[in-house]
């Protein structure tokens, strides 16, 4: 086990599938986010897909890092929310994304190797529809600027003046 | 939440009496569903269904697009299986345009599927397949002295000292004390199936952990080839986009050459030193399941890995189909007419009737769920049961994967396949037979872990030769412009992906794609029952395994995972059954 360099990045990685509908609402918040703030802040935006196990390098490297992506909390569509540190649950726990199997598995891990990320965000939404397609639904998309300000006050904790 | 060791639900069919119907839903830990149900009569498997019940259908999102994009799209089919979808979308336009890629482009794609095959492999018997057979929590028993003797006799690897052993064991101890176990939830721990000492299920946990350092290093191989990483973002339509350049920054030049070499030489110690005497150690004491699992005899191979443009003669890994265990006689020649899709047992509709089967180039995508609503028990086996059409060749279901390309390789004679074969079957004491089995299918994997990260200097090697003698060329870019094109044109493109036969078909019509079929591995090894009545692989491999208990039932996923299912390429994340947004009713 190499525990020899310390994890220093900060990175902002959006989650799920655009061939999904809502699936992609976390890739589509980052590309927004980046476009927007990626001039203020000196993150990485990275687009994780559905990439599982294969995000746990990256995790393991980050000192700070915020997740955002479609969420099964079973609220009503549309509805976000934000969870940090210890509140965000390891693999098993409350259902929360669809593919959580793949990230909450790998936080798992990053904990169980003592890799974890100091600071650890979640921006979700409650989906709305998850059919084949290309593009989010109504009520998701009206969440995008809302997610975005969330997200900015996030950025602004790691970036104090 | 998809956990792979978890029988969310074990119910009997018929209450109380023999034979005992047991549903196992989600089998796959990689993103999707795969529900198998399967009857069990004097404790062995007497039938069985493979089911996805989820739709896929990434089809209909292609048509009208740009060919030349197609390939951005199907690479987001699968998180785990980019790569190879990128491959076989861009092998189809250029097969139907009539492009031959540069020499370079052709390493560098060989390169980049065989860096997928090595940390693929690797992965799956580690982190998807070891804990079939490896008991975590027998392993917080061990005697670190001793697990260092075992580990010491099977490999030279360094990490073997009693005090790393005693380490790992601990920190195993403190997830476990501060009840975090869940990481490891949901095996079938201390299932009298597990049969390994408590040194040999510390030794396999032990590598697991290590396999994570090791592949979060070697995962930069595909960031040297593939740019933006994790999504590789280099293929392209006649080629590839990263230059070739001696003196360039951002291209293949002998600096990125010499790290691809020192991860290939890193990826080769940890397979041969870790990998594959683990794989012996764990086989030596399940030499029983070289008799379960052994399926429909029959297998499938694209080939691939060209030796000279995309030209299907020169595959380094042969093209060809096996039938009916025939390890004899050389492969037949593999006839792409002659694959068939089926949908008789299917959640579709065929406009030419349900018992008729189509050519991909034909293939329909027309859902049509007839089956119970959820949430439901038991699904209606005797009718349409799953969203995976049946692919068939010739009429017959067809194996694809390691196991696959190793048999069509062996029977043709390929020498280094041969070798590591018999050097393989010949620690283990079995006969070549032996590997058409569950057992067999998880050799086959190690064997070509092996025979492929042999092979990648070679590639490096003539990568560098090219670059030396002034050939940069890696993208050939005279039919890039749609005004070069015919108005029609149509396509195929294959590659072999970790877990077997991946083939796209394209139909092009004024610049524009006009039909887009994809036929993915685990759609012919997971597919039903067809037209005939023909069992599909998963189902014909199931019949026969023992069960010790019903409600614990390891010995199938066993058989199952050996075939490495990744339900992410067949079908996506609407789950159809039970999802509290009732996402099931907006489907259709």
């Amino acid at each position: 086990m190499t525990l020899m360099d310390q994890p220093n990045r900060k990175v902002v990685l959006g989650l799920g599938n655009l061939l999904f509908s809502d699936e992609g609402f976390g890739i589509q918040a980052v590309q927004i986010l980046q476009a927007e703030r990626g001039s203020q802040f000196a993150v990485e935006w990275i687009d994780g897909g559905v990439l599982g196990l294969n995000l746990l390098p990256l995790v393991e490297e980050c000192s700070h890092m915020l997740v955002l992506d479609a969420v099964d909390a079973e609220g009503p569509g549309g509805t976000l929310l934000e969870m940090r540190g210890e509140e965000i649950p390891l693999y098993s726990g409350v259902k929360m994304s669809e593919h959580q199997i793949g990230f909450q598995e790998v936080l798992a891990l990053a904990k169980f190797r003592e890799r974890y990320p100091t600071h650890l965000h979640l921006i979700g939404v409650q989906p709305v529809d998850l059919s084949i397609g290309v593009g989010l639904s109504p009520a998701v998309t009206a969440t995008l600027p809302s997610a975005v300000q969330l997200a900015t006050a996030i950025l602004r904790e790691w970036f104090p003046d | 939440m998809p956990e792979i060791y978890l029988p969310l639900v074990n119910k009997d069919r018929n209450e109380g009496a023999n034979p005992t119907h047991i549903v196992i839903d989600p089998l796959t830990r990689i993103e999707g569903h795969l529900r198998i149900e399967a009857q069990v009569e004097a404790g062995k498997v007497n039938d069985a269904w493979s089911s996805s019940t989820m739709f896929r259908g990434i089809e209909p999102i292609l048509i009208g697009r740009d060919p030349r994009d197609a390939w951005l799209f199907t690479q987001r089919i699968c998180g785990v299986c980019t790569t190879v979808h990128a491959i076989s979308s861009v092998r189809a336009v250029e097969d139907a345009l009539g492009i031959t890629i540069p020499d370079n482009a052709r390493l560098v794609r060989n390169l980049m599927e065989a860096a997928q095959y090595v940390q693929d492999h690797v992965i799956h018997f580690y982190h998807l397949h070891a804990l079939d057979w490896v008991d975590v929590i027998s392993s917080l028993s061990a005697d670190p002295t001793k697990t260092s003797q075992l580990a010491r006799s099977i490999s030279p690897w360094p990490n073997s000292s009693p005090e790393y052993f005693a380490a790992v064991l601990s920190r195993l101890q403190n997830f476990v004390s501060n009840g975090q176990l869940s990481l490891f939830a949901n095996g079938y721990w201390g299932h009298p199936a597990y049969i390994l000492p408590p040194e040999g299920n510390l030794l396999a946990v032990a590598h697991y952990l290590e396999a994570l350092d090791w592949q979060r290093e070697f995962i930069k191989f595909h960031a040297h080839l593939g740019g933006k990483n994790p999504h590789p973002q280099t293929y392209l339509v006649g080629g590839m986009s990263i230059p070739v350049n001696p003196v360039g920054n951002h291209a293949i030049n002998p600096q990125v050459i010499t790290k691809l070499r020192q991860l290939v030489a890193m990826a080769r110690d940890f397979v041969t030193q870790v990998y594959i005497p683990d794989l012996k150690l764990i086989a030596s004491f399940y030499k029983d399941w070289a008799n379960y699992g052994v399926g429909v005899g029959n297998f499938l191979s694209y080939g691939d890995f060209p030796s000279s443009g995309n030209d299907p003669d020169s595959y380094w890994l042969p093209r060809g189909v096996i039938f009916n265990k025939n390890l004899i006689d050389p492969s037949q020649p593999l006839d792409q007419q002659a694959i068939q899709e089926f949908v008789a047992r299917s959640w579709y509709n065929y406009s030419t009737g349900d018992p008729s089967g189509l050519h991909p180039s034909l293939g329909e995508t027309q859902p049509t769920y007839t089956g119970p609503q959820p949430p439901y028990d038991l699904l209606d086996v005797e009718g349409k049961y799953s969203w995976l059409k049946a692919p068939r060749y010739n009429g017959l279901p067809m194996e694809v994967g390691p196991l696959a390309r190793m048999l069509v390789a062996y029977t043709n004679g390929h020498e280094q396949v041969r070798t590591l074969v018999n050097e393989m079957l010949g620690a283990l004491g079995l006969g070549p037979e032996a590997l058409i089995s569950t057992l067999g299918r998880v050799a086959a994997r190690g064997i070509e872990t092996n025979l492929v990260v042999e092979e990648m200097g070679t590639w490096i090697d003539q990568l560098e030769t090219n670059m030396n003698n002034g050939n940069l060329a890696i993208h050939e870019g005279s039919l890039w412009d749609p005004s070069t094109w015919p108005p029609t044109a149509t396509g195929w493109g294959t590659t072999e992906a970790p877990r077997g036969a991946l083939g796209h078909w394209v139909g092009i019509a004024d610049g524009k794609i006009e039909h887009y079929q994809t036929v993915v591995a685990t759609t012919w090894n997971g597919s039903p029952r067809d037209a005939a009545g023909l069992l599909g692989p998963f189902e014909q491999a199931l019949i026969g395994t023992p069960i010790a208990d019903p409600a614990r039932p390891v010995e199938i996923l066993r058989t199952i995972h050996s075939f490495d299912p990744c339900m992410a390429c067949s079908v996506h994340l609407v789950d159809l059954k039970g999802n509290p947004l009732g996402i099931e009713v907006t489907m259709y």
